[in-house]
């Protein structure tokens, strides 16, 4: 139990980590650039929100299997494979918890009030110095709240990471994998333990999330 | 220095296109809402594209549709105060002006903040935060901030539409007074006929998005051209 609450941590954390940098800079293109094809790539990015997280484990399959288009290169280059390791636990959290995090970044730099960039700009800052020092801070909580939203989704991960990281005990069991064993097995008493825990702590990240969010207007 | 502008904007099915020129002297652009005012100051300071025509000072182009030139905001050095004063809420009031001094070393920018400071009385107000001061003061801040790196232009969009009347009257001579400091070309966008009758060197009258009339303020209230101006300047 304790080993898979210390990998459950572990992934979503990595996956968090990824997700801050990636999520924040797609959102800031979707928030402030206008280019052809702009919604159509929202949709794509909001996709793993909707589909069953079996159909996102299955294109994750096609894309990092070892015969998959990114999967082959990775063994060809390095003679490794991601699938059933831990780290295909945190790919497939990452790819099904990134789109909360580009929703809420989103919706958070497209508050920011036009008249302040402008401002900064007349003032002689770039783009890049004018995000760092005014868009951003501007848009803190709705980041953090991202963020937190995104940790508590790749905390309780489940669908996606069983297609690419198997359920395999003492390797890539996280506590929902685990708690689906554990249930599948009779275990009730363990079993209900981790499903408490597991709800207390989601619903901590998910209260936080909703504080932060207030903040933004 | 003088400051001339030609500039031609199509948006949304409302035509601008007026052309005139200035020199160190406070000139108002003057007219009802939605006549093109507050466009032909982020025309001119780069934060709107015109589809055709020049922003120059001193015969350098800052925008020039018929050689390609188009420098961002950044490059152009207009000092710009907006209608909401745009202050940062998560930046003291020393540092909103601060923010303003691009281009200079740390102990420079910490001497010209403490004389902006003190040129603009406030005193007190450094670690304040926007939200804890009175409007009169979150003028004074905007404006320190826009004056601090010395601008080669001062474009000022209704900075003071948002305080009373007693308070507006005290703006005015503080503009004069920024005027003969500064000395340089400022365009002052209003609505308000008394403060474009008091504060103006040079009246510059928009009707539906043209210039209407320009002149000295006793020029344009004595002898308005056109019904338009005339019930502009009526409305005394």
């Amino acid at each position: 139990m304790l080993f898979s609450l210390r990998l459950s941590l572990q992934v979503a954390a990595v996956a968090t980590f990824f997700i801050i940098i990636v999520g924040i800079t797609i959102a800031y293109f979707l928030a402030r650039r206008n280019f052809s094809g702009k919604e159509l790539l929202d949709v794509l990015f909001t996709l793993p929100l909707v589909l069953p997280p079996t159909v996102t484990g299955y294109y994750l399959i096609i894309l990092f299997g070892r015969n998959g288009f990114i999967g082959k290169q990775i063994y060809a280059w390095t003679g490794w494979g991601i699938m059933f390791t831990w780290y295909a636990a945190a790919l497939a959290s990452f790819v099904v918890a990134l789109p909360l995090m580009i929703k809420t970044t989103r919706a958070a730099i497209e508050s920011v009030d036009k008249n302040l960039i402008n401002a900064s700009y007349t003032l002689g800052h770039s783009e890049f110095e004018t995000t760092l020092r005014v868009i951003l801070p501007l848009a803190k909580k709705g980041i953090i709240a991202g963020a937190v939203l995104s940790f508590a989704r790749a905390l309780g991960e489940f669908g996606a990471t069983l297609m690419v990281a198997g359920n395999i005990t003492g390797k890539t069991d996280t506590v929902p994998l685990a708690i689906y064993s554990l249930a599948s097995s009779g275990e009730w008493s363990r079993a209900n333990l981790m499903v408490i825990f597991f709800t207390l702590l989601s619903g901590l990240f998910l209260y936080i999330a909703n504080k932060l969010n207030k903040g933004i207007i | 220095m003088e400051l001339s502008v030609k500039l031609f904007k199509q948006v949304n099915g409302f035509n601008l296109d007026v052309e005139w020129q200035i020199s160190n002297e406070l000139a108002v652009l003057f007219g009802c809402s939605g006549a093109g005012k507050s466009m032909t100051l982020q025309l001119i300071a780069g934060l709107m594209k015109p589809d055709k025509g020049f922003v120059r000072l001193d015969g350098r182009s800052f925008f020039d549709s018929a050689s390609n030139i188009d420098l961002s905001s950044q490059e152009r050095s207009f000092g710009y105060v907006f209608q909401d004063l745009a202050l940062f809420p998560h930046m003291t009031a020393l540092n909103n002006i601060l923010y303003g001094a691009t281009g200079l070393g740390k102990t420079e920018k910490r001497e010209k903040a403490r004389e902006m400071i003190e040129g603009f009385h406030l005193e007190g107000l450094e670690n304040k935060y926007p939200s804890e001061i009175s409007g009169g003061q979150k003028q004074r801040i905007a404006f320190a901030r826009a004056l601090i790196r010395r601008p080669d232009v001062l474009l000022l969009d209704e900075p003071f539409s948002a305080l009373d009347n007693p308070l507006r009257i005290e703006m005015r001579r503080f503009l004069r007074d920024i005027k003969d400091r500064f000395d340089v070309p400022i365009v002052l966008v209003t609505h308000d006929v008394a403060e474009a009758y008091t504060v103006a060197d040079t009246l510059i009258v928009y009707s539906k998005g043209k210039v209407a009339q320009i002149g000295t303020p006793k020029d344009v209230f004595d002898n308005p051209q056109g019904s338009e101006v005339e019930i502009l300047v009526n409305a005394r």
